[in-house]
C-alpha cells in the first residue's frame, strides 16, 4: 500500500514556542475513541485550543488567524509521553505535513514518519532563528526539501540541513510503506522461525 | 569486545539486516488492546492480509473499561464500542483476548508478566508506551505506533533501528519508606524527561539488583519517561522465581532448557555502553513531582525550583507548567492540602503494591477531604488481594478496592480527577489534563500516596515510619 508523498514544501509557518509537548496535550486521552484514523483535526491541542464550554481560547496560536502555514514549529522534546499514534493522525489531518523542533521524542518521531508527516530536527539556534523570523513576520515563509534535506527561513537565506534516516526518506519520497518491504522478505521471517 | 544484555537480546532477534535499512526485528508476542489495535485490523482488512501469527498475540480491553460494576455492560457509548470492536477483532483473527469478565483481564502490562508470558531473553511489543514495563525481566520490550501495530500483525515483525545503549547503576542502602517509585522519579528528575531518548537503558547495581520484580517493573515502566526506547533489567534468581510455575511459563524439560539459556543473559564485564550514569540510593528521599512532566520531582522536603534557576528559554515553559498546577517558585509541597489519592496503574497496582499499603494503613483512616481510589492491575491481583483480606482493611480506611483497569491514570473511563483538584498519583504521567481536563496530579510512591490519603495533604512517609519506631 502506498502512503502520502512528501519531497518539498514552501510555506507559511504556525509557531509553538512550549518545550516538552506531549501527546496528551496534542490529542487528549478522551478523543482516542474513535476507530477510524480520520478526523483527530478537530480536537487537536483541544485543551490549548477550546475552554470547557468549547470556546476557543483566543490566546492559543490556532485561534489567532495571523498564523496559518503547513509547518508547526514547537520547542524541544516534542511528541514526548504515550505512543498514540493519533498524535501524529490529528496533526496531519489538522493540516500540517511537518513538524520543526530542536528535539522530537522517539515514538512520535516514527509514528510521524509512517504518516507522511516530516519530523525536522534542528539546532536549538535555528529554531530560534525561525521563532525571531515569525514573530517579526508572521507570513515568514520556511522552505523544506526532503530530497536535499535542508531548511531555509525564506526571508533571510538563513539555511541548515537536517538528518532523516535513508530508508525512510526513500518511503516517504517515493511513498512506500514498512509492511510491503517486510512482506518481500517473508522467506526469511519463517526462516528465522524454524532456525529458532 | 563483550556484548551488552541488549544486543545479546537484538541479535538472537533479527530476521534480516540490509546496510541503510532499519533492522527486521522478531517479536516473540504483541500485546494489543482496544485504543491502538481497531485502525490496525483495519488496515489488514484493506491488504487482505490475515494476522500472520496470532498465536503469539494476546489481547485484554483496560484503557475503557469502567472500574466498577464490570459485569454490566459500559455505560459509555464510545468505550463500549471500542471494547466491543476488539471483541469481534480478535473473533475474526483468531485472536486470545482477555476481556472483560475473564479471570485473566487486566492491565497489559501487569498481565504479560502475571501469566508467564513476558520472559527473559524475548522481544514484546504493544502499542502502548509503558510496554517498557516487561524489559524488567531482562527482555526488549517497547511501545509502538498503531501503523507498527499492524506491521507486527501482518509479520510478526517490526522495522526498528538499534538504538545506542545507556547503563544506569544505583548502587547502597536504601532508606526506610523510600522504593522503586521513588528511584526511578529520581533519576528521571536527574536526566530530564528527554535524557533517555535514543537510548536502550540497562539498570544495574546492587539496589536494583535487591529489589523484588514488583519493584523491577515499576523501574522499566517509566524508562519511557526519560524518553527512553526501552528500559532492561538482567535476570537473575529473582526473575527465574517469579517466571516459574507461571500460567504460560515453559514446563519440565523446556523450562530447564529455558533457564540455561536465561543464566547467559547480562551484560559481559567489557561491554560498551554509549552513556553510563551512577547514582547512590543514600541520596534518594521519598519523591514527588510537581510539575507537568515527570522530570519535575523532588525530594518530597525540597521546595519547588525557581523560574530563574532555568535558562531563559526554558522559562516560559516552566511558568506555565507552575501556573497549570497552581504552585509559585520555591514553594514547599510538604502539607499541600490534596483532594485525591489514586493508587493504581501499570506503575503500582501489582500486588506488593497492594500488601504494602494495605500494611500500612491497616487500623488508620483516610482524611474527610480526601477521595481515595484503589485500583487493582488485573482481575488476578484483585482476587489475591480479596483472598488475603487486602479489601476488608482498604474499606476500614477508605480506600475502596476497585475493579481492574487504567483508570485514572489516563481518564478514559468515568475515573477522573475534576478540574483543578490535586490528585496524589502513583501512575507515571503527570502532564496537563493527564487525569481529566485541568486536573493536577502529583506523582508519587505507593507509600507517599497512602501516608498522603491519611493526612489529607502531601506527607513525608518517613515521619509516620518514625513514630512507629517509637511506639514499637
Ligand atoms: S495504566 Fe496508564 S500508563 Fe499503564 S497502560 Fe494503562 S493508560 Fe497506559
Amino acid at each position: 500500500m502506498s502512503t502520502k508523498i512528501f519531497k518539498h514544501i514552501q510555506t507559511s509557518v504556525v509557531p509553538l514556542p512550549i518545550e516538552n509537548i506531549d501527546t496528551d496535550q496534542i490529542i487528549p486521552a478522551r478523543f482516542l475513541k474513535a476507530t477510524t484514523r480520520e478526523g483527530f483535526g478537530n480536537n487537536l491541542f483541544r485543551d490549548w485550543r477550546f475552554d470547557e464550554n468549547d470556546n476557543p481560547k483566543q490566546d492559543f496560536v490556532l485561534n489567532n488567524p495571523n498564523y496559518s502555514g503547513k509547518i508547526l514549529v514547537a520547542g524541544k522534546n516534542f511528541g514526548c509521553g504515550s505512543s498514540r499514534e493519533h498524535a501524529a493522525w490529528a496533526i496531519a489531518d489538522y493540516g500540517f505535513d511537518a513538524v520543526v523542533s530542536s528535539f522530537f521524542a522517539d515514538i512520535f518521531k516514527g509514528n510521524a514518519l509512517n504518516n507522511g508527516l516530516l519530523p525536522v530536527q534542528v539546532s536549538d539556534e535555528f529554531l530560534k532563528k525561525i521563532f525571531d523570523a515569525v514573530f517579526e513576520d508572521e507570513h515568514a515563509v520556511v522552505e523544506i526539501d526532503l530530497v536535499d534535506q535542508f531548511i531555509k527561513i525564506v526571508a533571510t537565506g538563513e539555511t541548515e540541513s537536517f538528518e532523516v534516516n535513508p530508508y525512510k526518506k526513500a518511503c516517504m519520497t517515493n511513498g512506500y510503506d514498512d509492511i510491503d518491504y517486510i512482506l518481500s522478505k517473508k522467506e526469511l521471517i519463517a526462516e528465522f522461525e524454524t532456525s529458532k | 569486545m563483550g556484548q551488552t544484555l541488549f544486543d545479546k537480546i537484538w541479535d538472537a532477534h533479527v530476521v534480516s539486516s540490509n546496510e541503510g535499512f532499519p533492522d527486521i526485528l522478531y517479536i516473540d508476542t504483541h500485546f494489543i488492546h482496544e485504543v491502538t489495535s481497531p485502525q490496525a485490523f483495519d488496515g489488514l482488512r484493506a491488504r487482505g492480509l490475515p494476522v500472520f501469527r496470532p498465536k503469539q498475540t494476546v489481547a485484554t480491553a483496560d484503557h475503557n473499561v469502567p472500574t466498577w460494576n464490570q459485569h454490566l455492560p459500559i455505560k459509555e457509548e464510545l468505550s463500549r464500542y471500542q471494547v466491543d470492536m476488539l471483541t469481534k477483532n480478535c473473533a475474526e483473527f483468531g485472536i486470545e483476548l482477555y476481556g472483560l469478565g475473564h479471570p485473566f483481564q487486566g492491565i497489559v502490562h501487569v498481565i504479560g508478566p502475571e501469566l508467564g508470558i513476558t520472559r527473559p531473553g524475548g522481544t514484546y511489543v504493544c502499542g502502548d508506551s509503558h510496554t517498557s514495563t516487561h524489559g524488567a525481566f531482562g527482555a526488549i520490550a517497547f511501545g509502538i505506533g498503531t501503523s507498527q501495530v499492524e506491521q507486527v500483525m501482518a509479520t510478526q515483525c517490526l522495522l526498528q533501528q538499534r538504538p545506542k545503549r545507556m547503563k544506569i547503576e544505583v548502587n547502597g542502602q536504601l532508606q526506610k519508606g523510600v522504593g522503586a517509585k521513588d528511584i526511578i522519579l529520581y533519576i528521571i528528575s536527574k536526566t530530564s524527561a528527554a535524557g533517555g531518548t535514543g537510548y536502550a537503558v540497562e539498570y544495574s547495581g546492587d539496589t536494583i539488583r535487591s529489589l523484588s520484580m514488583e519493584g523491577r517493573m515499576t523501574i522499566c515502566n517509566m524508562s519511557i519517561e526519560m524518553g527512553a526506547r526501552c528500559g532492561l533489567i538482567a535476570p537473575d534468581e529473582t526473575t527465574i522465581n517469579y517466571v516459574k510455575g507461571r500460567e504460560f511459563a515453559p514446563k519440565g524439560e523446556e523450562w530447564d532448557k529455558a533457564v540455561a539459556y536465561w543464566q547467559t543473559l547480562y551484560s559481559d564485564e567489557d561491554a560498551d555502553f554509549d552513556a553510563v550514569l551512577y547514582f547512590n540510593a543514600e541520596d534518594i528521599e521519598p519523591m514527588i513531582t510537581y510539575g507537568t512532566n515527570p522530570g519535575m520531582g523532588i525530594g518530597v522536603t525540597q521546595h519547588v525550583p525557581e523560574t530563574l534557576s532555568f535558562e531563559e528559554k526554558e522559562q516560559g515553559s516552566y511558568k506555565k507548567a507552575l501556573a497549570y498546577m497552581g504552585l509559585h517558585d520555591d514553594e514547599q509541597l510538604l502539607g499541600k492540602p490534596i483532594d485525591y489519592v489514586f493508587i493504581g496503574s501499570c506503575t503500582n497496582s501489582r500486588i506488593e503494591d497492594l500488601r504494602q499499603v494495605a500494611e500500612f494503613v491497616k487500623g488508620k483512616h483516610k482524611a474527610d477531604n480526601v477521595t481515595v481510589w484503589v485500583v487493582p492491575g488485573s482481575k488476578q491481583v484483585q482476587e489475591q488481594a480479596i483472598r488475603e483480606g487486602l479489601d476488608k482493611i482498604f474499606d476500614a480506611a477508605g480506600f475502596p478496592l476497585r475493579e481492574p483497569g487504567c483508570s485514572a491514570c489516563l481518564g478514559m473511563n468515568e475515573d477522573k480527577i475534576p478540574a483543578g483538584k490535586y490528585c496524589v498519583s502513583t501512575s507515571n504521567r503527570n502532564f496537563e489534563g493527564r487525569q481529566g481536563p485541568n486536573s493536577r496530579t502529583f506523582l508519587a510512591s505507593p507509600l507517599t500516596a497512602a501516608a498522603s490519603a491519611i493526612t489529607g495533604k502531601v506527607t513525608d512517609i518517613r515521619e509516620f515510619l518514625k513514630e512507629a519506631e517509637l511506639v514499637s
